[in-house]
């Protein structure tokens, strides 16, 4: 019986057409656009003026208090202008456009293609170079990773769990990536074991993914004393943090906790492999695999893109925009974002970009609720959705708080699900930011 | 929106999911009990069928359109699903004029007036059924014998259900063992072979209908097993006290509605409650009002008011019932 | 009459009376005492409880008005003058001096003006729409036209227009409640003083980015050039964040900055037409 989280759940169709495609380095673009704010705090603060020539890896970016990070260089050439940017939402970041000019690297960054074993840096030191590094979640939610890194006094981490789980339909970075690159990412595990103090790992991987179950677990029983694998279930959302804790170890983060709280503390692979970057080769974090992909588009893959490059330029590489595109996704089809216009640039949370034909890309028809309560038995975090998007509808915001609607992680399941056709997350979405809105407000009277 | 990108809120994709699917799927569940009630009661049970899903669907749409002025949603299946449901808890011989008037109580008053579809607090077709009972009483408990496709229609001959027999016979003191002589055997009432509604007489096409539905995932479990649970406990507690007043548990259960009611009526997604734990409370509500009204009250049959009374506790299941929530009972950590 | 009835009779009588007493005691030990003229003033109110007078019903305002000095800033704008007036004339107060005011909203636009750059399939609320993104257009400050002020009015004072995806509010029906300024989530709308004859001049634009990009994205933004600050002789004009802002209360109508301004976004309403150059001002109106 394969582990897995057991309320709630949907299955998406997987479509995971570029599972077999290995990883290429896409070129680097003639400019590029990096913005301060690739990351969940505070945007980072500008640390070049115009008319600076930076070379690849270089800070151009400072974070500013704890919850921030550095945002790093990705291309050698001149800063023409620190401006705003649209973000795939449209709304506008601060900045920093770079001119291309060649291809040269800072001289500290270790470009050697040898696997370094050997952790040579204290658990004080390791946490350091992770915040000097700019390294954040690259799961997507882009969490400071130094931050995670950083167990406050009364709490302790017993188990560290890494994310293999990939559970978005379409999404494959994770994968390849761990084909490709599996000892360096279990090099990256055993850097952040030494972190955390603890001496094991559970990595969970969806049972989609039989290759890199196989070779992960080839290597980590080779040669990596306390790291297992575990396969899972394939259901989503079984890559959700709180499901994956559930699964791997039977423990429920409780309402309005974190993963600490019950002694978790759960890293993505992609984070894995850029902390062994960091830390052996001193290499900071500006850029990513991203998987392109979509049923029509030509050439779909998985590409190490530079942070700052332009979306266009990385969907030409694919092949360009097919003919007849509705959608555009950044990231998955569950939880992605969908862009309005393709200039905005690639960064550190862009797991994938999907290509959405018309005919897929236009909504079901809202038809009334029927009550049948599917909403509630597909969320996983046993909410009822169906409520909770009639009391977001009526405003009814201090009711909505008394339902948990706090609690809810956006993972769409309900959404999903719904016969009717029902924008259940748009609704909850809004009744989440007002009542977070309205719980800060009252916080602070 | 030709080169326009389309941009909307996540989710980006949807399950197969609709509302016309699922209704669809009730419908064919229902096909093994129609090809039963045409079988039993042949003429009668297709024109009553034909003239109640009619008038329901007509009067839909004539509601929606004329004096709602809203975009038309008969499409969806849920009135034909309504119609049907209504035919199947009338008797066959029942005239036409009645049935177009239970179909408009069912539509138009239980289900219209609060707002259509995934408003109404009431079974629309049992309410329907309801009031044609208290309005036409005679007509309504007047039940054909089934005799195959020469049952006829309105000349049919009459003649009393089981649950009508054993009601009568215990208040005129008669013993259950001379009854149960008088009535069909379990096998044949498990085949449908004895008076009754359209509908509920054949429990082998309900189970059938039963197991299509949960594999197309269209119910759950909790409400008929607790209906019929319930039912099993209270009855065998009954019969065991007094085995010659009361009926066994099996009698209860394949003789009446108990097994039409629990499987489409009391699982009807509108009425009922939202959370497993709140249908497994509704139906065990609904399974102990059943058992009292049988055994104390005036009517033989008690499923369709039971399920209406629970109906109206819905709302209160759902608003104080919540799902056993995630991380609620962490200890470690 | 029969035993039966005269029994009837004399015990339901009975029971009457003494619940009549019992309820009356009841009544009297339970008072609380309310001064008779809040029923009196709420009364005259509207009794639409629309919450424009920022109280939360209308028994609300009038008890404020019963325990108030003075009227200074208690206001029915549903009711308006003559009732305010009756008020005083009850309580024996003067009312305040408060100037009419009206919706207005502060975009201008409509597909014509402002191209669509993408296109919004999610639900069809302007809270949600902005929550999601920057908007189906250049300019994230604009009217997205999706309703949730029209949705918000109990006056039925404004229709969004199908063509222009703009809400259109009518001078006659708006009694500036404040319903459709709190539901806009642009926060767009605003409650301005009218002139005589509904006349009104304002900024129709509320884009704050430079010059540059607000023009490419609607033809009638207001681009921060200063040009009606430069002309307006009673300094009622002042640009903040690239964008001119009109103040009602200085502004005494001249239309000297209409004329002037040349994208065309400074609106003057229901002023008689003027010669061929004022043309091109007025149809953007429409």
């Amino acid at each position: 019986m394969l582990k897995t989280f057991r309320i709630g759940g949907v299955h998406p169709p997987e479509n995971k057409l570029t599972a077999g495609i290995p990883i290429e380095y896409l070129p680097v673009p003639p400019n590029v656009v990096i913005p301060l704010s690739q990351h969940i705090g505070t945007p980072a603060i500008p640390a070049v003026n115009k008319g600076d020539h930076v070379k690849v890896g270089q800070v151009i970016g400072t974070g500013k208090g704890f919850v921030s990070a550095n945002i790093h260089s990705s291309v050698s050439g001149k800063v023409s202008k620190i401006d705003l940017a649209p973000d795939s939402g449209g709304f506008k970041q601060n900045a920093v456009y770079i001119d291309v000019e060649g291809d040269e690297w800072l001289d500290t960054i270790d470009r050697s293609r040898e696997i370094k074993r050997e952790i040579s840096l204290s658990r004080e030191e390791i946490v350091k170079r992770c915040l000097e590094s700019g390294i954040v979640g690259l799961g997507g939610a882009t969490f400071p990773s130094h931050v995670k890194l950083t167990v406050p006094s009364g709490k302790k981490c017993e188990v560290l769990i890494i994310n293999g789980v990939e559970c978005e339909p379409y999404l494959t970075s994770d994968h390849r990536l761990m084909l490709e690159k599996g000892e360096e990412i279990l090099v990256g595990v055993s850097i952040l074991m030494k972190a955390l103090n603890v001496s094991g790992a559970m990595i969970g991987i969806e049972n989609n993914k039989p290759d890199a179950i196989a070779r992960m677990t080839e290597l980590a029983a080779a040669s990596f004393k306390g790291i297992t694998v575990h396969p899972l279930k394939v259901k989503y959302p079984q890559g959700a943090e709180k499901q994956l804790i559930k699964a791997l170890t039977g423990r429920e983060v409780p309402s309005g906790k974190l993963p600490l709280d019950v002694g978790a503390v759960v890293h993505n692979v992609g984070t894995a492999f850029a902390v062994y970057e960091a830390v052996q080769k001193n290499k900071p974090l500006f850029e990513r695999v991203v998987t392109v992909t979509g049923k029509k588009v030509s050439k779909p893959g998985n590409y190490m893109v530079r942070t700052g490059t332009p979306l266009i330029k990385l969907i030409e590489a694919a092949g360009g925009i097919p003919e007849n595109t509705g959608k555009i996704i950044n990231g998955g089809p569950m939880m992605g974002k969908a862009v309005s216009n393709t200039d905005v640039p690639v960064v550190k949370g862009m797991s994938g970009v999907i290509l959405i034909p018309a005919e897929e890309s236009v909504r079901k028809e809202i038809e009334p609720c029927i009550r049948c309560a599917k909403c509630v038995s597909a969320c996983p975090l046993s909410l009822e959705p169906y409520l909770l998007m009639t009391l977001s509808e009526k405003s009814m915001f201090e009711r909505a708080e008394k339902e948990r609607i706090t609690d809810c992680m956006e993972c769409g399941s309900c959404s999903f699900t719904c016969p009717a056709g029902r924008p259940l997350l748009d609704y909850i979405r809004l009744g989440k930011s007002t009542v977070i809105r309205m719980a800060r407000e009252r916080n602070l009277k | 929106m030709s080169n326009l990108l389309n941009v909307s809120p996540s989710p980006h994709v949807h399950g197969k999911e609709s509302t016309q699917k699922l209704m669809l799927n009730v419908v064919i569940a229902l096909i093994p009990a129609f090809i039963t009630s045409v079988f039993y009661f042949g003429i009668g049970a297709i024109i009553v069928t034909a003239t109640s899903v009619a008038s329901c669907l007509i009067f839909e749409y004539l509601i929606q359109r004329y004096i709602l002025k809203k975009p038309l949603s008969i499409t969806d299946g849920s009135a034909l699903v309504t119609g049907i449901l209504l035919a199947f808890n009338l008797p066959s011989n029942i005239p036409v004029v009645i049935v177009i008037i239970g179909s408009f109580i069912s539509i138009a008053v239980a289900k219209m007036t609060f707002g259509g579809l995934g408003n109404n607090p009431f079974n629309p077709a049992l309410v329907g059924r309801v009031f044609m009972l208290i309005s036409f009483p005679v007509q309504m408990t007047s039940w054909p014998v089934p005799k195959g496709l020469g049952t006829g229609y309105l000349d049919a001959v009459t003649g009393a259900t089981p649950l009508a027999v054993i009601k009568e016979g215990i208040k005129n003191g008669e013993p259950l063992s001379k009854l149960m002589q008088m009535i069909p055997t379990p096998s044949q009432m498990f085949l449908g072979d004895m008076g009754g509604s359209m509908g509920e007489v054949a429990a082998v096409a309900l189970l059938i209908g039963f197991i299509y539905l949960l594999y197309k995932k269209v119910i759950t479990w909790h409400i008929p097993v607790a209906i019929v649970a319930t039912i099993a406990v209270f009855t065998t507690i009954l019969w065991l006290v007094n085995p010659e007043k009361n009926a066994d548990p099996m009698f209860h259960i394949l003789a009446g509605g108990v097994l039409l009611g629990a499987i489409f009526m009391a699982t009807d997604y509108v009425t009922s409650p939202m959370v497993p734990r709140a249908m497994l409370i509704y139906g065990c509500g609904i399974g102990i009002i059943t058992v009292i009204i049988r055994v104390y009250g005036a009517y033989p049959e008690g499923v369709s008011f039971a399920i209406l009374i629970m109906n109206a506790f819905v709302p209160l299941m759902n608003a104080y019932i919540k799902p056993k929530r995630f991380g609620e009972e962490v200890k470690n950590g | 009459m029969s035993s039966t009835v005269l029994i009837t009779i004399i015990s339901l009588s009975l029971l009457a009376f003494i619940s009549a007493v019992i309820l009356y005691f009841v009544a009297q030990k339970f008072k609380v005492y309310e001064d008779p003229r809040i029923d009196e003033v709420q009364a005259i109110l509207p009794a639409a409880n629309c919450g424009g007078c920022g109280f939360a019903g209308c028994r609300n305002l009038a008890e404020a008005l019963v325990r108030a000095d003075t009227f200074e800033g208690l206001n029915c704008p549903v009711g308006g003058a003559p009732v305010m007036a009756e008020a005083a004339r009850i309580l024996g107060k003067t009312p305040a001096v408060v100037d009419p005011m009206v919706a207005v909203l502060l975009c201008n636009g409509s597909p014509e003006n402002r191209q669509r750059t993408s296109h919004y399939d999610g639900a069809m609320e302007c809270r949600i729409s902005k929550s999601l993104y920057a908007g189906d257009t250049g300019c994230s400050y604009g009217c997205l036209g999706y309703g949730d002020c029209e949705r918000s009015c109990k006056f039925d004072a404004l229709y969004i227009d199908p063509v222009t995806h703009l809400p259109v509010i009518s001078d006659e029906k708006c009694v500036a409640c404040g319903a459709c300024v709190k539901a806009c989530p642009l926060h767009i709308i605003e409650l301005r003083k009218k002139a005589k004859k509904d006349r009104k001049i304002y900024v129709a634009c509320s884009n704050c980015d430079k010059g540059g990009p607000a023009r490419k994205a609607c033809k009638v933004a207001c681009i921060g050039c200063s040009k009606c600050v430069k002309v307006c002789a009673f300094e009622a004009i002042t640009i903040k964040d690239n964008l001119a802002y009109i103040d009602a209360k200085k502004c005494t109508f001249c239309r000297k900055c209409v004329v002037e301004c040349p994208t065309n976004a400074i609106h003057e309403i229901n002023f008689p037409p003027r010669k061929e150059k004022a043309e091109a001002a007025v149809e953007n109106v429409n």
